[in-house]
């Protein structure tokens, strides 16, 4: 705590209704001073008596100026309505997630202080943050990758940033040097850190990491996240996109389950089929909420629109078991990337490239027809 | 506070896209002009479905990357957006002169001055410009050259060619360089062709596109015979028909675009203070984004 803080206090004390945050209550009645916390409690003091017992519970001072002048007072929504039509998430998004990376809610302000003085770490899909107090209560944030958090406190096996928007160089492509159009995938790749962030910088990150994340989390704990079915989204889109309404709830249960699931998403995917009819995919146990289906899985619903308007015909195929087996394999390996994990030499694996190239070898026609037979013009 | 949201197209393929969309806001960024710059994409995230919750101010200048009005800014980007009653004749514009109209974001409350796209913007004729001085590395080009300034062409939407031929008309006006033609990917007169609409030995060809993609980086250096396969790269310049081609890829990717999106914003009413002077002197000289 400094004098400044301090200083603040008094004169919150003094004015209006006083202060009244995270166990902290401080007043005036009168001439007399209140201070009070769930260990403290002293009335009737003079100003001067008033710093002295302020001075002697630094930890209770010092956080509540952080949170209410550094980080800035919750803001009320206007009224009811106001709050279900158009919540204003900004400053408030904010506030909440910085409060839930020290866990705010659940622990008083002693048990808080002492645990930030050894770091209070929280997972956020890939992220990772820790958040410390320094000297005045002021709270610094680290950030880096979960697969990175038992690195050693030392920095020095990994590329340090500071700035916010430099993160836009660590999310844009994958560690094979793919670009990530999805930004929830769980494709972040690691070996970085951020290690000194304030909350506002530490914000700006993690929404540079995973963009709106943070003002969806916030709507959602308040009950108040607006959730866009597959429905009204296809019925939303123009040009090109118009034609996606035309598939199935079947389809659409195809679409969760092919790009939702935590394995390709890290959002807890909310949205379903319509209003009325859930999807069975499961929805995964990300912390933040998707709220609508986003613009990759749009764009791909459009060529499943165009590939789901054709019939089926029948072919005459001759597979040997093992064959038809291989070829479930090879399909499996490749839905779940794992074609790159398959070792060269390992024949065993239905999915090894020798193999695949074997069964071309022997059921493709020169024209890449399986078994020899033509696709036909449809 | 007031907040500046630059939204472009994005793409799920190629990070050049947006590349540019970034550079300029951190461009802007960098001069404090707005307590908040932020971007958002059709096709990348935050999507615009949802930029604006990531935005605390309550006033909002959004800025369109695109080159023309049409489909993405008349209908795509107010919906995203939920700006409350639009109406394409808010803008009350010949399809060049969209400057911004004012509404509420249904799903945030927050007022947003809508703004034309950077493309219409009379700026932009100054940013081909610096384009021409940036690939030819002569700030005072002009005499001898000739200046192609190429588009998509009609095929998509007739805006787009209304703002080829308006920046191609004002390049004119300035008799800075002794040719200028606009050119067309799809019609008439066609990029194929370029050696055939000029006189001059040297021409500048600057594509009007917002980034580096597909059309600019493959078709038009080999359709304008730069190269037989955009894969093993041409020459800046390089000969074709007699003509020494200075190709410039996409104004979009010129720093000094930072500068059309101030002026957009300060228009519509952002208190920008002296940024876009700012802008301008720090974009020149600088390497331009993206190369
Ligand atoms: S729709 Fe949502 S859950 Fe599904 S892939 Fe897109 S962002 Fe992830």
């Amino acid at each position: 705590m400094h004098a400044g803080q301090l200083d603040a206090l008094v004169d919150a004390a003094d004015g209006g209704d006083g202060v009244d945050f995270d166990g902290l209550r401080a007043g005036r009645d009168g001439d007399a001073f209140q201070f009070r916390t769930p260990h403290t409690e002293r009335a009737d003091l003079s100003e001067a008596e008033f710093r002295e017992v302020a001075e002697s519970n630094p930890w209770y001072v010092s956080n509540w100026f952080y949170w209410t002048r550094e980080v800035g007072p919750e803001a009320g929504a206007a009224d009811d309505e106001d709050r279900h039509t158009a919540i204003r998430d900004g400053s408030n998004a904010r506030r909440a997630f910085l409060r839930w990376a020290e866990r705010a809610d659940d622990h008083g302000v002693p048990e808080r202080y002492e645990a930030l003085a050894d770091g209070v770490t929280r997972e956020w899909g890939q992220l990772c943050v820790t958040a410390t107090v320094g000297d005045h209560g002021e709270r610094r944030y680290h950030l880096r990758h979960v697969a990175d958090a038992d690195a050693d406190a030392d920095l020095s096996s990994l590329d340090v940033y500071a700035a916010p928007h430099e993160a836009r160089s660590i999310v844009t492509y994958d560690e094979k040097g793919r670009y990530r159009p999805l930004k929830t995938a769980p494709t972040l790749r690691d070996g970085w850190a951020f290690p000194d962030l304030d909350g506002r910088s530490l914000v700006e990150t993690v929404d540079v990491v995973y963009p709106a994340t943070i003002p969806n989390w916030y709507r959602e704990r308040e009950g108040c996240l607006d959730v866009t079915h597959w429905d009204e989204t296809a019925e939303r889109q123009t040009g090109i996109y118009d034609i996606v309404d035309e598939l199935d709830e079947e389809a659409v249960e195809w679409i969760a389950e092919s790009c939702c699931v935590d394995s390709q998403c890290l959002k807890r995917r909310m949205w379903d089929a319509d209003e009325e009819t859930e999807l069975d995919t499961d929805r995964g146990d990300g912390v933040f909420p998707c709220r609508e289906p986003c613009s990759l899985v749009v764009a791909a619903a459009r060529k499943w629109t165009t590939l789901e308007r054709e019939e089926s015909r029948t072919y005459e195929f001759e597979l040997t078991p093992s064959e038809k087996e291989q070829v479930e394999e090879i399909i499996d390996a490749v839905a779940e990337g794992r074609t790159d994990e398959i070792r060269e030499a390992d024949v065993y694996e239905g999915a090894n490239r020798y193999r695949a190239r074997f069964l071309r070898a022997k059921q493709f026609d020169d024209e890449g027809n399986l078994s020899g037979t033509p696709t036909g013009d449809e | 506070m007031q907040a500046l949201v630059i939204v472009a197209h994005g793409s799920h393929l190629n990070p050049d896209s947006s590349a540019p969309t970034y550079d300029h806001a951190d461009t802007i960024r960098d001069v404090d002009a707005f307590d908040e710059v932020k971007t958002g994409f059709w096709k990348e995230e935050p999507s615009l479905r949802e930029v604006l919750r990531t935005v605390e101010s309550d006033e909002v200048f959004v800025v369109p990357m695109f080159i023309s009005e049409g489909y993405f800014t008349e209908q795509v980007i107010p919906r995203e957006l939920r700006l409350d009653g639009w109406d394409v004749s808010e803008w009350d514009s010949d399809g060049l002169s969209a400057s911004h109209a004012t509404l509420t974001a249904s799903d945030t409350n927050q007022r947003v001055h809508y703004c034309g796209p950077v493309g219409t913007h009379e700026s932009m004729t100054d940013v081909l410009v610096r384009r021409a001085e940036s690939v030819t590395g002569d700030p005072t080009v002009g005499t001898g050259f000739g200046l192609a300034v190429v588009g998509h062409g009609t095929e998509r939407n007739e805006n787009s060619a209304k703002a080829i031929e308006y920046h191609a008309d004002r390049i004119r006006e300035m008799d800075r360089f002794d040719e200028v033609q606009a050119l067309y990917m799809d019609e008439e007169p066609e990029v194929d062709d370029v050696a055939d609409y000029f006189e001059s030995e040297d021409v500048v060809v600057v594509p009007l596109f917002i980034a580096d993609g597909f059309h600019t980086q493959e078709d038009i250096p080999e359709d304008m015979g730069l190269t037989d396969d955009y894969r093993t790269g041409y020459d800046v310049p390089a000969e074709v028909d007699g003509h020494r081609i200075w190709y410039a890829g996409a104004v979009g990717t010129e720093s000094l675009m930072a500068d059309v999106v101030l002026e957009r914003a300060a228009e519509a009413g952002a208190d920008v203070g002296d940024a876009v002077e700012v802008v301008r002197k720090r974009t020149r000289g600088s390497p331009a984004a993206g190369d």
